[in-house]
């Protein structure tokens, strides 16, 4: 594959898309998928058939559009209407209305903030091209920074542009990439590798999933491009078994990307040569941890061990390895292109770019979002996400999964940066925001991911492994009002043991969720200990609601 | 005892077992690929049991502790034969606070089985799942691999006892 081929390809790309009048875009990631969406395009692609519209009209499947608790989304282009909670039975008049306007009654306005208020970079090209299709990709400035990295950039000059762009690591962590990547360049020894750590964890994360499945080849290029600067010739993607539609477009990606020669050996008619494998996770949540994950690609147990010697030193089969998150790689491709100074243009002081957060929980818009980083919480929530349904009240938000914490209504005008939901007693994590209202009692949360943690704790250290059964115990017994105020010392007491002496990330961070909780809702905790009543009706403690 | 590479024989001449070779023979034979053949595997026989893991161990001369280590390690691998069909309900935190356990609740009121079992007749297993990622749909349940979505507890039951009777 050389520069002229790559234009070539694009070039032909745009032409067939020019002579094509309509395009019908139905959305085919998870979310829409499991609404039956693969039905409504078939069914318009019958229509389709059946007139004497095959040469301007074109219907295609794209990944996540992000709006997915209004799917199955259907869009339009060049017009741009967008479609909501389309059937199959609304084809005909889809159709019909191509050249007639939109269908009123489906169609949704992208004139409000979900749309107006996001800022899209990993996303750019999500619900815009087919997954399935590396030309598409291309045409879409696709693998231009990878043929620019490799043609124009020694790595040392990539290395520059990552940390001149200010990107931090999407996983949660929040360690500068540029830094990582410096590291691994630097460090002595052969073969070196690339992970993308794909084992998205979190309950209630979804960000990863959609970016495998909607441009799984802007991951690639990213990986591609960071083997090039540290001096890796084989990488590996570890994804999650249970994300079976993101490891078969994972590995048409990548079949497509070999055909094309953008992987294998001399890429770009350089010396470079770079292989991707696919490595599939066995659900353990603790191999999102970077010794775990290496442990379980080398066919082990997923236990993590001490660092140092970190993965950049010694990793992978012990030899210097990269590991980075889906959305950190994700963003490289737009960071070489663009240059690392426009991408330090968006966002905080120390928190640079964009973040993709997944919506869930008690609000009006639940998907997938990016937003600049600094936007805050009020805004995401109430503008960007149009609040919690009719009837209830906003209680908390989740962020980091079982690693973070609930953020009050007091905290809500917080910029969302690294630093300061760190301050609030949470974390960025890897981008999971679960929006809670009155009806969810914040003991049982901290319950549910102290039971969470318990049974995702591998058991190697005892901090972890028998403080988080203990804390789970203690906040059993206090939901079912069964504790006393020496039991929730007692809690608070294991929460900084097991945070303090924990091997891992997992149990360092899994009192999190019980600390937050304690701090900001601690009224609700000494309710259940002191009246044995659960405010939000939740817990076993309660009594029974009397019938008015 | 010397056993060379993957020459370890199949537990019987059923043809599934070519595909699991095939996994470890794609990888050398490496130690390395346990976790890639056990995924091969479940994926062919819906579990492993004690048989497929002692040939599995002896091939890429893992000791057998060793792949039972893994094998129990890791959730998505199950030692138990699944029922006829699986309902896997998703308990992550969308779903649990839009009401996930009460869907659990419902399975074992009408079926009286817990996460995990599965029916006395063999036909339906249920399980549980940390997180599918369709947190949009909450909460939400695996019928036999297709999603569904905000479901209530009656919804539930009704999906289950379509495949209750034959």
């Amino acid at each position: 594959m050389t520069p002229d081929q790559l234009s070539q390809i694009e070039a032909d790309e745009t032409a067939s898309r020019q002579r094509i009048r309509h395009r019908l875009n139905v959305c085919l990631a998870a979310g829409c998928l499991s609404l039956n969406s693969d039905a409504i395009k078939k069914s318009l692609e019958a229509i389709v058939a059946e007139r004497p519209l095959t040469e301007s009209c074109q219907v295609k499947a794209v990944g996540c559009m992000g709006l997915c608790s209004r799917g199955p989304l259907v869009s339009v282009e060049p017009s741009g209407t967008l479609y909501q909670g389309v059937k199959s039975a609304d084809s005909p008049e889809i159709i019909e209305h191509l050249s007639a306007g939109p269908v009123e009654r489906l169609e949704i306005s992208r004139q409000v903030p979900f749309f107006q208020r996001q800022v899209n970079v990993v996303l750019e090209n999500s619900g815009r091209i087919d997954p399935e299709r590396i030309e598409e990709y291309v045409a879409a400035e696709g693998y231009q920074a990878l043929v620019q990295a490799l043609t124009e950039m020694t790595p040392a000059e990539v290395i520059d542009q990552v940390s001149r762009s200010g990107l931090r690591g999407r996983g949660g962590a929040g360690y500068p990439t540029g830094l990582k990547w410096g590291t691994v360049a630097k460090a002595a020894g052969a073969p070196k590798y690339v992970i993308c750590n794909a084992d998205e964890g979190d309950p209630g994360a979804f960000m990863d999933r959609s970016v495998l499945e909607s441009d799984p080849q802007r991951v690639l290029e990213g990986m591609i491009i960071a083997g090039y600067a540290v001096g890796a010739s084989r990488g590996y993607i570890y994804v999650r078994a249970e994300y079976p539609l993101a490891i078969t477009r994972l590995s048409t990606a990548i079949r497509q990307a070999k055909h094309l020669g953008l992987l294998g050996t001399q890429i770009c008619n350089t010396e470079f040569d770079f292989d991707i494998d696919l490595r599939l996770g066995a659900g353990a949540f603790v191999c999102g941890e970077e010794t775990a994950l290496i442990a379980s690609i080398e066919g082990r147990r997923g236990a993590p061990r001490p660092r140092p010697p970190y993965p950049a030193q010694s990793g992978l089969f012990s030899s210097p390895t990269l590991i980075n998150n889906v959305e950190t790689l994700a963003n490289v491709p737009t960071i070489i292109r663009k240059g690392g100074d426009w991408y330090a243009g968006l966002g905080t002081a120390k928190s640079k770019g964009t973040k993709v957060f997944a919506l869930t929980g008690k609000i009006n818009c639940t998907g997938l979002i990016e937003v600049p980083m600094g936007m805050t919480l009020r805004e995401i929530i109430f503008d960007v996400g149009g609040g919690v349904p009719e009837g209830h009240k906003f209680k908390a938000v989740q962020t980091g999964g079982p690693s973070g914490g609930c953020i009050p209504e007091q905290l809500l005008d917080m910029p969302v940066d690294y630093d300061s939901l760190a301050q609030a007693g949470s974390i960025m994590g890897s981008g999971g925001m679960i929006v809670m209202d009155d009806s969810s009692c914040m003991v049982d949360v901290a319950k549910y991911f102290m039971e969470f943690c318990m049974s995702e704790s591998c058991g190697k250290c005892i901090p972890c492994r028998a403080g988080t059964a203990q804390m789970y115990d203690l906040l059993a017994n206090i939901s079912e009002g069964k504790a006393s105020l020496g039991d929730l010392n007692m809690l608070e007491d294991l929460c900084d043991m097991v945070k303090h002496t924990s091997l891992c990330g997992l149990g360092q961070s899994a009192p999190n969720p019980v600390v937050s909780t304690l701090c900001h809702f601690r009224d609700e905790y000494l309710s259940h200990i002191e009246d044995q009543r659960c405010p939000a009706g939740v817990c076993p403690c309660s009594p029974p609601e009397v019938l008015s | 005892m010397a056993t060379s590479l993957g020459k370890a024989s199949p537990p019987s001449d059923d043809k599934r077992w070519k595909i699991v070779a095939g996994t470890m023979r794609r990888h050398g034979y490496s130690r390395n690929a346990l976790i890639e053949t056990l995924h091969t595997v479940q994926k062919s026989f819906g579990y492993l049991d004690r048989e497929s893991l002692r040939f599995v161990a002896h091939s890429l001369r893992v000791p057998l502790s060793k792949a039972f280590g893994v094998a129990t390690f890791y959730h998505f691998f199950t030692l138990k034969p699944p029922g006829e069909h699986a309902c896997i309900v998703c308990l992550g935190t969308a779903c649990y606070i839009k009401g996930a356990p009460q869907l659990l609740t419902e399975v074992e009121k009408s079926f009286g089985i817990k996460p995990g079992e599965t029916t006395p007749d063999g036909r339906v297993s249920v399980l549980t799942a940390r997180c599918v990622g369709s947190c949009s749909f909450a909460p939400v349940a695996l019928f036999d691999g297709d999603v569904a979505g905000k479901l209530g507890a009656p919804e539930m039951a009704a999906r289950l006892r379509r495949w209750d009777r034959p």
